[in-house]
């Protein structure tokens, strides 16, 4: 009798254990590489990048599909993507990381919280560390997740000719911007 | 006793499982799409191999603008290597959507006009519904408006016009290797020669190797079936186009430089009316230079 209690609390906190995962699959994640003297603007939208929290460990998780980036021109986005990042090869950027004050942050109250995140950013086959501060802000339930870091393009064998130096920086100015759902299941 | 001990490994395993459920990766809870339906872009660089139209479509709402040169034999003497002339072809072509495309052109030789719709109902994709090929109609037109040859005669303006239709069966094998197959036919509604074919049906073979990602060895040939005409010792006054080039992709352009026995620049010229032989090296320098323009923007 005694365990059959205990198994019912075991299973209980399991389940509890998952609401505190949140997650989005309409995350906005985009770039800018526009060079300080370029014409026209480089960026790039990514409107569908799934990202998901636990909010228990701290864990943080991105993955973004490169031929979701959305361009202001055709030719940006198809140049973007068979000449730079190469998504038929590459098709996915994912980010797994952790919030390193996690304890400071009260998932269940409303609230902006700073939040320190640390973790390998895998992009186009190479694997880098970066450490970034950005916030997480609580609200009515959603937790929604914002920063900016740079990406250097030669850390990730991303090579920019010459030719396109004047258009193209040598980095990308990432701004991530998601708002999270509790995953119910 | 008997039956804690059951509860106890009961209890054990389901720690475990939930301890393994925890080590598999966050991401995998949520990401479980499957892959979709995405068409196989870049094919070739541009919507042309060479002389001929590629399985490659515009993305919607941009247009292409291309310069077309071909320049004078290079086995003629004191010439410059024939850069001394040059034949030329303006054109706007226009994605509509993925699917559609249609471009106009003028080319200095007979003065000639064209026109060209281009549909896919196929394009080759990947994911699910997958397809493996690319398979695409084009009907196009061309009009001479060159004076009339004798003015003084009842000339018909439908004299002046040619259409043609074709068949573009195409696939990029991998990223380097593209292959393409057009059956063609062409139609004069005039012929200078009493015996020379009105229709003449012609299949075109194209193909890209891409050396890296801003360079490609392309090639363009496309055989007669019928419409090779010859003169009274059996010499023949017209053969098979073939183009050898390479394109270049410079960010903003699309060069595509390349040797050829054609001077024409439009399905009724080049198929119709190369008259330079390999074997002779009746050989032309030439390029196409393509430039890309977004004219619709997305918001």
């Amino acid at each position: 009798m005694k365990i059959s209690i205990l198994l019912i609390a075991v299973l209980s906190i399991a389940s509890v254990s998952n609401a505190q995962k949140f997650f989005t699959k309409t995350g906005k994640i985009n770039f800018d590489a526009t060079a300080p003297k370029s014409p026209e603007n480089i960026d790039g939208v990514n409107k569908n990048s799934i990202c998901v929290i636990d909010s228990k460990t701290g864990e943080l998780q991105f993955s973004v599909l490169m031929k979701g980036f959305e361009f202001e021109r055709a030719l940006m986005m198809e140049h973007f993507n068979e000449n730079y990042v190469e998504s038929d090869k590459f098709n996915k950027t994912t980010f797994k990381g952790n919030i390193t004050n996690n304890e400071s942050i009260n998932y269940s109250k409303d609230g902006v919280y700073p939040a320190k995140v640390k973790g390998k950013l895998d992009m186009h086959g190479q694997t880098k560390d970066i450490e970034t501060e950005g916030k997480i802000i609580i609200k009515a339930g959603k937790v929604q997740v914002t920063a900016n870091f740079n990406a250097q393009f030669e850390d990730f064998k991303i090579a920019i000719p010459q030719l396109v130096a004047d258009k193209v920086a040598k980095f990308a100015k990432i701004n991530v911007d998601c708002t999270l759902d509790p995953l119910a299941k | 006793m008997q039956h804690s001990k059951l509860y106890y490994i009961a209890l054990l395993s389901m720690l475990l499982m939930a301890d393994a459920a925890k080590a598999q990766d966050l991401l995998d809870l949520v990401d479980t799409d499957k892959p979709k339906k995405e068409v196989v872009k870049n094919a070739f660089k541009s919507i042309r191999v060479i002389n001929g139209h590629s399985m490659e479509f515009l993305s919607p709402g941009t247009m292409d603008f291309r310069i077309l040169h071909r320049f004078g034999q290079l086995n003629q003497p004191n010439n410059f290597g024939g850069l001394d002339q040059a034949s030329m072809r303006l054109g706007f072509d226009f994605g509509l959507t993925r699917y559609l495309q249609f471009g106009v052109g003028r080319s200095t030789f007979k003065k000639e006009f064209d026109g060209y719709i281009k549909l896919a109902p196929i394009r080759q994709s990947t994911g699910t519904h997958a397809f493996p090929a690319t398979i695409a109609f084009v009907g196009g037109m061309t009009l001479n408006t060159l004076p009339y040859a004798d003015p003084t005669a009842h000339n018909y303006f439908t004299s002046r016009i040619a259409y043609y239709g074709q068949m573009i069966i195409g696939r990029k094998f991998s990223e380097g290797i593209t292959l393409q197959v057009s059956p063609t036919i062409v139609h004069n509604n005039i012929v200078p020669l009493a015996n020379q074919p009105n229709d003449v049906y012609a299949i075109g073979f194209g193909g890209r190797l891409k050396m890296n990602k801003r360079t490609a060895f392309t090639w363009d040939y496309y055989y007669l079936i019928n419409g090779i005409q010859k003169d009274a010792a059996n010499v023949p006054l017209n053969y098979n186009p073939l183009s050898i080039g390479v394109d270049i992709e410079t960010g903003g352009h699309v060069f595509q430089l390349h040797v050829s026995n054609s001077a024409g620049m439009n399905e009724r010229a080049f198929i119709t009316e190369t008259t330079g032989s390999w074997e002779k090296f009746d050989v032309r320098l030439g390029f196409n230079l393509s430039r890309i323009f977004q004219i619709s923007h997305k918001k």
